[in-house]
């Protein structure tokens, strides 16, 4: 479970998160939605400890980011906006790094990793070097990455960014798989048809702060547009940024 | 997942694993493996017993090789020219246009005798016998000394001959004789050429650990790897000493493979025609091995440093590029100016290694409390530099790629 509350972050002058409080259940998938811009990268960077926030307080599984940063990371797994892959280790080399970065002892990691190349249907590509890899090979590989050490909470920042139908769709499985075996998971995404289909709940941030969070009914009801789409541009209040 | 298995998690080896990594993924690039094991450490001894060999083999076969000099007029002073001869020149038939021929090097010295020198030396005139030479090519100087001396050690001796032959001694003409005594022999010569060896060292491990330090920090942020790194449940200062240690193993590789090359082909060295002892062997290697030891490290924590300031790969490499002519300074410095070392030299970092290989190479080896002030200077300056990089990763903007 991630509990958010109160983050403020500024750079400079830009304040780029102003007031974001939320929270992501276990066996639930959670959207954190809005536009380009909105903030979310920046208010995942601060929960999986990367940034400090200048103010407010993330709690993962009841531990505080700001008291033992390591605990929390443990209990993440983490697919950032950045999702490079070590070009000349192979696939299996690259999930194995993490894993015992991790601390996971071999036989463990081993298993983790075997299970997760065959649920991500990744077996053609176990042995290959990620240099030259598709963009859905790599962020298969990421998420693989991620996922090693079992952890109980999944954040992904903008997953389907960049893939093809196909792969979306596979993604989309995949994170439902997840919810079903009880973990929290986390997702931020600038596409309203993907967060309407997939989330048990729905963060709206615009410019810094949460304008909604409802679950997907809710909104339709709140905003009386029976059209999700309309219900989103009323919530933002404008357009901008916004992908079908 | 229902229930989640606890897993035992040790994380003592985040270290390793972290070192282990950028070993094996650095063995596979070639750029980072030419430069560390080929081009950094074999380019430095090659070239500099090549350079060694071509200007000590000048040195010597100038001073007593038959030289070749054009002279225009030789018919009109048959006696000056069998003077020369005895002094080992060999007159050549003069170019159509001297002034060029010694500006396009064809020949270091002309002598031109004017076509009245017969008459005037007769007649007991001074007579011209016109040098033409370029004193900025520096390669032509001995030439040009031995030729000149010889012109004029005959003139003085024809000189002395007029005299007597008026009666006169010839001590009158020459109420002062300048007496030179150079004491350059040889071998403080050849001292001056070797004072660059320290630097050859410090480049090759300079290089050796280049690459992998762009790599490991500006090369992984561009790469956009930083951040999901960092998202590993490991203190940053744990991945920066793994790092380090990576950068370390290489440039340690680089310099033993110079060393070893350096006793090889110092046996191409001549340096026994200049009588002088070199030695270049494992006792050599093994000082400047256990001197340079502080340097590796210092090096690559500033390495790591500076490449953690760039933006980009490309960037990193021209603030790296840079950063390799400081470690030069000490080596120009005492090359150029000779100065006498005094205790409290031996402790600041790279001009105490410098000193030191000086005189390990002179044969004149080390005093212990040399020793020791060298490595604990260095060795501090290294702990500071990596202290200040461990600092500095643990900045936030650090593993922002965008």
């Amino acid at each position: 479970m991630i509990e958010v509350r109160d983050l403020h972050k500024a750079f400079g002058v830009v304040k780029a998160v102003d007031g974001v409080s939320f929270m992501a259940r276990d066996g639930e998938i959670t959207g954190l939605l809005g536009p380009n811009g909105a903030g979310k990268t920046t208010t995942l960077r601060m929960l999986y400890t990367l940034m400090t926030p200048d103010r407010g307080q993330v709690l993962v599984d009841g531990i505080d980011a700001g008291v033992d940063a390591l605990a929390v990371r443990r209990q993440l797994g983490v697919l950032p906006d950045a999702r490079g892959l070590y070009k000349r280790l192979t696939a299996r080399e690259n999930i194995d790094y993490f894993g015992r970065l991790h601390g996971l002892p071999e036989d463990i990691l081993k298993a983790r990793r075997e299970a997760l190349i065959q649920s991500l249907e990744m077996g053609d590509i176990g042995d290959r070097r990620t240099e030259g890899f598709s963009q859905g090979q790599r962020v298969k590989t990421a998420i693989a990455r991620a996922l090693v050490h079992d952890p109980r909470n999944v954040i992904l920042d903008e997953p389907t960014n960049g893939l093809d139908v196909m792969a979306t769709r596979a993604l989309r499985q995949f994170m439902q798989r997840l919810r079903e075996e009880g973990r929290c998971v986390l997702f931020s995404s600038h596409i309203m048809q993907e967060v309407a289909a997939l989330c048990d709940r729905i963060v709206v941030i615009a410019h810094g702060r949460v304008v909604a969070d409802e679950s997907p009914d809710a909104l339709r009801e709140q905003t009386g547009e029976a059209n999700l789409e309309d219900a989103f541009v009323k919530i933002i209040g404008s357009e901008e940024g916004l992908a079908a | 997942m229902n229930t989640p298995p606890k897993i035992a998690v040790r994380r003592s080896r985040a270290f390793l694993t972290v070192f282990l990594k950028e070993v094996r993924e650095n063995l596979r690039d070639r750029r980072t493996m030419i430069s560390a094991f080929l081009t950094g450490p074999l380019l430095g001894p090659i070239l500099f017993v090549m350079l060694l060999n071509v200007s000590l083999g000048r040195e010597l076969d100038k001073a007593d090789r038959p030289l070749p000099v054009p002279v225009i007029g030789a018919q009109y002073a048959p006696n000056l020219i069998a003077a020369l001869k005895a002094g080992g020149v060999v007159p050549d038939a003069a170019p159509a246009d001297p002034e060029k021929a010694v500006r396009k090097q064809d020949a270091d010295v002309v002598l031109r005798i004017a076509p009245n020198y017969g008459k005037a030396w007769r007649e007991g005139q001074p007579v011209q016998v016109e040098m033409i030479f370029d004193s900025s090519q520096r390669d032509a100087n001995t030439s040009v000394e031995r030729v000149s001396q010889l012109v004029e050690s005959y003139a003085r001796q024809q000189g002395a001959m007029r005299l007597v032959a008026r009666g006169l001694s010839p001590s009158t003409a020459w109420p002062l004789v300048v007496a030179r005594r150079d004491q350059a022999t040889p071998q403080s010569r050849a001292v001056l050429m070797f004072a660059m060896l320290p630097y050859f060292f410090i480049i090759t491990i300079f290089m050796g650990g280049m690459y992998l330090a762009i790599d490991l920090t500006a090369g992984e942020r561009e790469r956009q790897s930083l951040e999901p790194l960092f998202a590993n449940p490991v203190a940053r200062w744990k991945i920066f000493l793994g790092k380090l240690a990576a950068i370390c193993v290489f440039s340690t590789a680089s310099l033993l493979i110079t060393l070893v090359a350096f006793a090889v082909v110092g046996q191409f060295i001549p340096a026994e025609k200049i009588g002088m002892e070199l030695d270049l062997g494992v006792h050599f290697a093994a000082y400047v091995l256990l001197l340079m030891l502080p340097i590796l490290l210092l090096l690559a924590a500033l390495q790591s440093l500076v490449a953690a300031f760039a933006k980009s790969y490309r960037e990193a490499q021209t603030y790296l590029s840079l950063l390799m002519l400081v470690p030069a300074i000490p080596s120009l410095v005492l090359a150029i100016l000779p100065i006498k070392a005094e205790p409290w030299m031996y402790a600041v970092p790279l001009l105490g290694q410098n000193l030191g290989i000086m005189q390990l190479l002179r044969g004149d080896g080390m005093e212990p409390m040399q020793v020791v002030s060298c490595l604990a200077g260095s060795l501090l300056a290294a702990l500071l530099a990596v202290l200040v990089t461990m600092q500095l990763y643990r900045s936030e903007r650090l593993a922002i790629s965008t």
